[in-house]
């Protein structure tokens, strides 16, 4: 079984004025997984994540890390959780080199110039040491606030929309410096709006929405339950009915009878393999089509479809 | 399974990153102050100051020293330490104080003490640029390293408050502008109280800056015109009441923690 690095249970934030944002929050992260955790704007990731960190206190619930109740053990915690806020908060008068080095000191750890090289060389922000922060481009400011929060080697690395703001390179670069910091064995909670990178990078995927955690499940079983196949087929000729010979099929037609349309498969491959087949007996029904476009479902069009059930 | 109680390194971490910020922008964190004070001396001190006589058995420009000492230190304290917390919780930076291991008694030392030990800089430099427009001699020179130790402390403890206190600049500048300011020029920084004639006199007692100044000013000049007891019990509670309030604010989050 996998060891369980952070436990959270019935935790529960409701802010002066009476704005529920936590709802009693069951969440459970294992060791060594990249997590992702979805949610509309306002869904309450940041205080989750808030909440972890030592920003935000709590109304209610219990939060362990590393076996330690966070409330109580909040120092051998905090020294091993690292955090890259969503704002690019930092002093932007202070050089590279310094700012990475006091965050180090900061969690209690001995100078290491050996080691901040080296967080400084992944990010490629080597040659950037000595420059002030605010001189810096906003993707390598974002990059600076990774190497503040890798200076104390963490365990458990939250990263609160890593890849906002950042250019498409930039981007796939983050991603390869996650996945690297994975195979390092750190534990990666990173909250986004681009589904794409939870698609790409995560192992399990949370959907929060107004306070409560509406799903956890892993990625691929997420992608197979909730997945889906669509083929239009253009015909040449606008058909009357389907035939029955394509019953097997879940399929209907456009108000015209001009297209023929494919719905199904569950995400691990059923619908591309039935639009092949459809394809094969259409030919052989001598049903001609002009046109084909297909389009698996992706982790958005998940996301999207349990948004929509929610409202 | 118990961790350490005390993050000495977050500590250090802290002061350093302070200090630096404040070397960093030395015009304005030191230059700045000692360029005042010395204006000061030059019109008050060695301009009007020799045509004035002595006061409380020394010359006015050795009267003043310990006053406007004692000015530079409670605005200097009080700036250095608002504004060193309160920039990071205006750009959002303090969210790497409030998730590291450090807790309310590093981040005073860490804070405080390079506020405090900026106005020790300042107060060296001050002491030594004096000589150069006035004669005047300490008196008590190891009570007066010690009450401007403890001045500095309780000050740098107050300006902390302030910083997470103050949601905007202009906050932050009402406290010292309208009543910091005005009750130090009130409390004897260029004159003595017993100039002052009744009822003004006992109306200037309810000055707290008052014991200050003069506690300072005994250490200096050998008189004053409220005891040093009094004047370092003043200083002492004042103290422990910033500490106090401080380790309430800890406790609640009050401003810092959502």
């Amino acid at each position: 079984m996998t060891e369980t690095i952070l436990d959270i249970r019935g935790l529960t934030k409701t802010y002066k004025g009476g704005l529920k944002a936590l709802d009693n929050v069951d969440l459970q992260i294992r060791k060594g997984e990249i997590f992702a955790l979805l949610g509309p704007n306002g869904a309450g990731k940041t205080t989750l994540i808030g909440s972890v960190c030592g920003l935000v206190r709590p109304s209610g619930g219990t939060i362990n890390a590393f076996g330690l109740d966070l409330m109580k053990s909040w120092r051998q915690s905090r020294a091993r959780i690292g955090l890259v806020p969503q704002e690019l908060a930092t002093d932007m008068f202070e050089k590279v080199h310094s700012s990475v080095h006091y965050s180090r000191g900061l969690f209690g750890l001995p100078s290491s110039p050996e080691r901040i090289e080296e967080v400084l060389r992944s990010l490629s922000l080597w040659d950037k040491r000595d420059a002030q922060i605010r001189a810096l481009s906003g993707g390598m400011k974002r990059r600076v606030l990774i190497a503040k929060a890798l200076a104390h080697d963490p365990d458990l690395l939250f990263l609160d929309e890593p890849t906002a703001g950042v250019d498409v390179e930039l981007r796939r670069d983050m991603w390869r410096q996650i996945d690297g910091l994975r195979e390092r064995g750190t534990t990666i909670i990173l909250t986004t709006h681009y589904i794409d990178e939870a698609e790409e990078m995560a192992d399990r995927v949370g959907v929060i929405e107004k306070g409560r955690i509406l799903l956890v499940e892993d990625k691929s079983t997420l992608m197979a339950r909730m997945g889906r196949m669509e083929a239009v087929f253009t015909l040449a000729q606008p058909l009357q009915e389907i035939p029955s010979v394509l019953s097997a099929f879940p399929l209907h037609q456009s108000e015209d009878k001009t297209q023929l349309i494919y719905r199904g498969g569950d995400g691990t491959g059923q619908g591309k393999r039935e639009v092949a087949g459809l394809t094969k007996m259409l030919v052989g029904q001598g049903i001609d089509f002009t046109a084909l476009d297909s389009h698996e479902s992706s982790l958005e069009d998940i996301f999207v479809d349990l948004m929509e059930k929610q409202e | 399974m118990s961790g350490p109680l005390f993050n000495a390194r977050g500590t250090w971490a802290i002061f350093h990153h302070e200090l630096m910020r404040a070397f960093r922008t030395w015009i304005g964190s030191i230059f700045s102050p000692v360029l005042t004070t010395s204006l000061y001396f030059i019109v008050f001190g060695a301009a009007i100051g020799s045509r004035i006589s002595e006061v409380n058995g020394v010359s006015y420009g050795a009267f003043i020293v310990p006053g406007l000492l004692m000015l530079t230190l409670l605005s200097e304290s009080t700036s250095n330490a608002s504004f060193g917390i309160y920039m990071p919780r205006f750009t959002g930076a303090i969210y790497e104080l409030l998730s590291a291991p450090v807790g309310f008694v590093e981040t005073l030392l860490g804070f405080v003490g390079a506020a405090a030990v900026k106005s020790l800089i300042i107060a060296a430099i001050i002491l030594v640029t004096a000589t150069l427009f006035v004669d005047y001699q300490i008196a008590h020179p190891i009570f007066a390293l010690g009450f401007i130790l403890l001045i500095s402390a309780a000050f740098s403890l107050f300006g902390f408050i302030l910083g997470i206190w103050a949601d905007g600049f202009e906050r932050l500048q009402i406290v010292p502008v309208l009543f910091l300011t005005p009750l130090t020029f009130l409390g004897g920084t260029f004159y003595s109280i017993d100039m002052l004639g009744e009822p003004w006199r006992t109306v200037a007692l309810i000055n707290p800056i008052v014991y200050l100044v003069n506690g300072l000013r005994w250490t200096f000049t050998g008189s004053s015109d409220v005891g040093i007891w009094i004047s370092l019990s003043m200083t002492l509670g004042f103290l422990a009441v910033c500490v106090a309030v401080i380790a309430v604010v800890y406790k609640t989050g009050w401003r810092l923690r959502d």
